[in-house]
């Protein structure tokens, strides 16, 4: 620390012939205003996730995609509300629980083009850094990511659910059931945003590439699913039941089905609609609360090292 | 048509250190469930129409289409090293029809092996379903490699294009939608399998066989073709 300060030393004049250099005050001043602190840098990396993963404040062609894909969510919701309502059905084609199974391949693609967006490219443009030299670590950074990307993955299956909700009552569908089912669909909806969250967060957090984000999403989603579903069809056809419950387990996708036809009255989409049994709906549960804990864990590990 | 070194250095970054591992889970999946349906329910000719059917056919197959297609060249027009490539005194015809046909020979070794291998597996090639499907993953390879190598010359994400036709076109969109299933080369690929196979085995098409066979060959040709075309009118400088 040898700034010279006011005056240069006398005895030595400077190379260029400047022998008084000096520092003059050019008013810069300290920080005076208020200090936010964690919680507030915490919220604004939430709000500013959760904007940026429905494209706002990007530029118009980011916003096409997930808007894209919003409406194409909708549409089924609105449908349903006006063929229930026009030939008289007394509950809504497609229930609530399974509403975002239904719609997996859109909430996939979605998820997919969310989750990179949202870690990918702050590894590629070396920005971690720039967090953390704000007051938040990567406990702040991994929980505001996830919260962001699960609240961006409520609101993109649950609000056709509220739709499809306002429309069963005004076609009359029955209050105290359209509403306990609407219930259980939102919990439902929670469950897929939590679990889809931090899957595609952890896979995107491993590549500063988006392409392969995208790419690891989607693959990681369906590859388990196609197999789980092929080899439940197999077991079903060799008459093993209760080997088609516990085969859910091993995909995300399935994994949702059982947990929503056994706890939540839904219908399953295994062969023959069948319900996991009661100690499998208790490996659904256990399955599920470990796939959440542990991906959130390694997603918090992942950010130990803030580089690459 | 071909040249050694194009293909050397293709093979090279197809096959280089973590791109085989992906392009090998796979196969190690699918011999994996095919050793535990056999163990599981023994020889049954429906369980191994559904495995290589529903799993093998419809997402092995299309997904290292997808990687061995989209990765032959891609990448390289991605990073700009494409360059170096196209200012050697060689037609931009023989690069693509050399990293065509690398990527071919990719896939399939990667998918006709493990097909084969596990179609043995699930039912020993009873009812000749294990050939069947063996010649239709062959036939599949080749009509995505070529449309999978045109997307990666077309766009950037020609990962993300050729996965959402892959798994949501093909898959689920042809199984929502029957329009969606006639234009689907898992489809064209299926109703080769439908002809080869024994008349027991449950193989069904929704495309007629002349009508399959005109598709791949017009899919793969005019994929090759704009290909080309791309290739030979890409300009070098970037603009970003």
């Amino acid at each position: 620390m040898s700034i010279p300060a006011q005056s240069a030393p006398s005895g030595q004049p400077g190379a260029a012939g400047r022998p008084d250099a000096r520092i003059h005050n050019i008013g810069y001043r300290r920080y005076e205003g208020a200090r936010l602190g964690a919680s507030y840098a915490r919220r604004s990396l939430f709000v500013h996730s959760l904007r940026g993963s429905f494209g706002i404040g990007r530029t118009a062609r980011s916003k096409v995609l997930p808007f894209g894909l919003f409406a194409i969510m909708a549409v089924p919701a609105v449908i349903m509300v006006a063929v229930a309502s026009t030939t008289g059905l007394d509950e809504l084609p497609v229930e609530y629980t399974s509403y975002a199974l239904f719609m997996q391949p859109i909430v996939g693609l979605y998820l997919a083009l969310a989750a990179p967006q949202m870690v990918s490219l702050d590894l590629r443009f070396k920005t971690i850094p720039l967090y953390f030299s704000r007051p938040i670590d990567r406990f702040d950074y991994v929980a505001a990511k996830c919260a962001a990307l699960a609240a961006a993955l409520f609101l993109f299956a649950g609000v056709p659910l509220t739709i499809a909700y306002a429309g069963g009552l005004l076609a009359k569908l029955g209050f105290v059931d359209q509403t306990t089912a609407f219930g259980r669909g939102l919990v439902a909806t929670a469950v897929f945003a939590a679990l889809h969250a931090v899957l595609g967060l952890l896979i995107a957090s491993f590549t500063p590439r988006r392409g392969f984000g995208v790419a690891a999403v989607i693959g990681a989603l369906t590859i388990p699913y196609f197999a789980v579903t092929a080899v439940q069809a197999v077991a079903e056809e060799q008459g093993s039941a209760g080997a088609v419950g516990w085969l859910g387990l091993f995909s995300p996708g399935s994994l949702l089905d059982g947990l929503q036809s056994k706890f939540l009255g839904g219908t399953s989409g295994f062969p023959e609609e069948l319900v996991p049994s009661d100690a499998a709906g208790l490996g659904y549960l256990l399955v599920t609360a470990a796939l959440i804990v542990g991906s959130y864990l390694l997603l918090m590990r992942r950010y130990r090292k803030a580089g690459l | 048509m071909y040249n050694d070194t194009v293909a050397r250095l293709t093979y090279r970054a197809l096959l280089g250190r973590r791109r085989v591992l992906i392009l090998l889970t796979l196969p190690v999946l699918l011999l994996i469930i095919a050793v535990a349906v056999r163990s599981f329910s023994g020889a049954d000719d429906r369980a191994a129409t559904d495995v290589l059917g529903s799993f093998a056919l419809a997402s092995m197959v299309p997904l290292i289409g997808v990687i061995a297609g989209t990765g032959a060249i891609a990448p390289e027009i991605d990073d700009g090293s494409i360059v170096y490539l196209l200012s050697k005194p060689l037609p931009r015809r023989t690069i693509i029809t050399t990293k065509l046909l690398v990527a071919i020979s990719v896939t399939i070794v990667f998918t006709t092996i493990p097909m084969l291998v596990a179609g043995y597996i699930l039912n020993g090639n009873s009812q000749g379903i294990a050939g069947a499907f063996t010649v239709a993953a062959a036939v599949a390879s080749i009509a995505y490699s070529a449309v999978f190598l045109l997307l990666g010359t077309v766009s950037r994400n020609a990962v993300v294009f050729g996965l959402v036709y892959a798994l949501i076109w093909e898959s689920l969109f042809g199984n929502l939608v029957p329009g969606a299933r006639t234009l689907s080369i898992q489809q064209w690929a299926l109703a080769l399998a439908e002809s080869t196979a024994g008349s027991g085995a449950d193989i069904t098409s929704d495309v007629a066989l002349p009508a399959a066979v005109i598709l791949l060959v017009a899919a793969t040709g005019l994929g090759t073709w704009y290909a080309i075309r791309r290739l030979t009118v890409l300009t070098v400088a970037h603009d970003d």
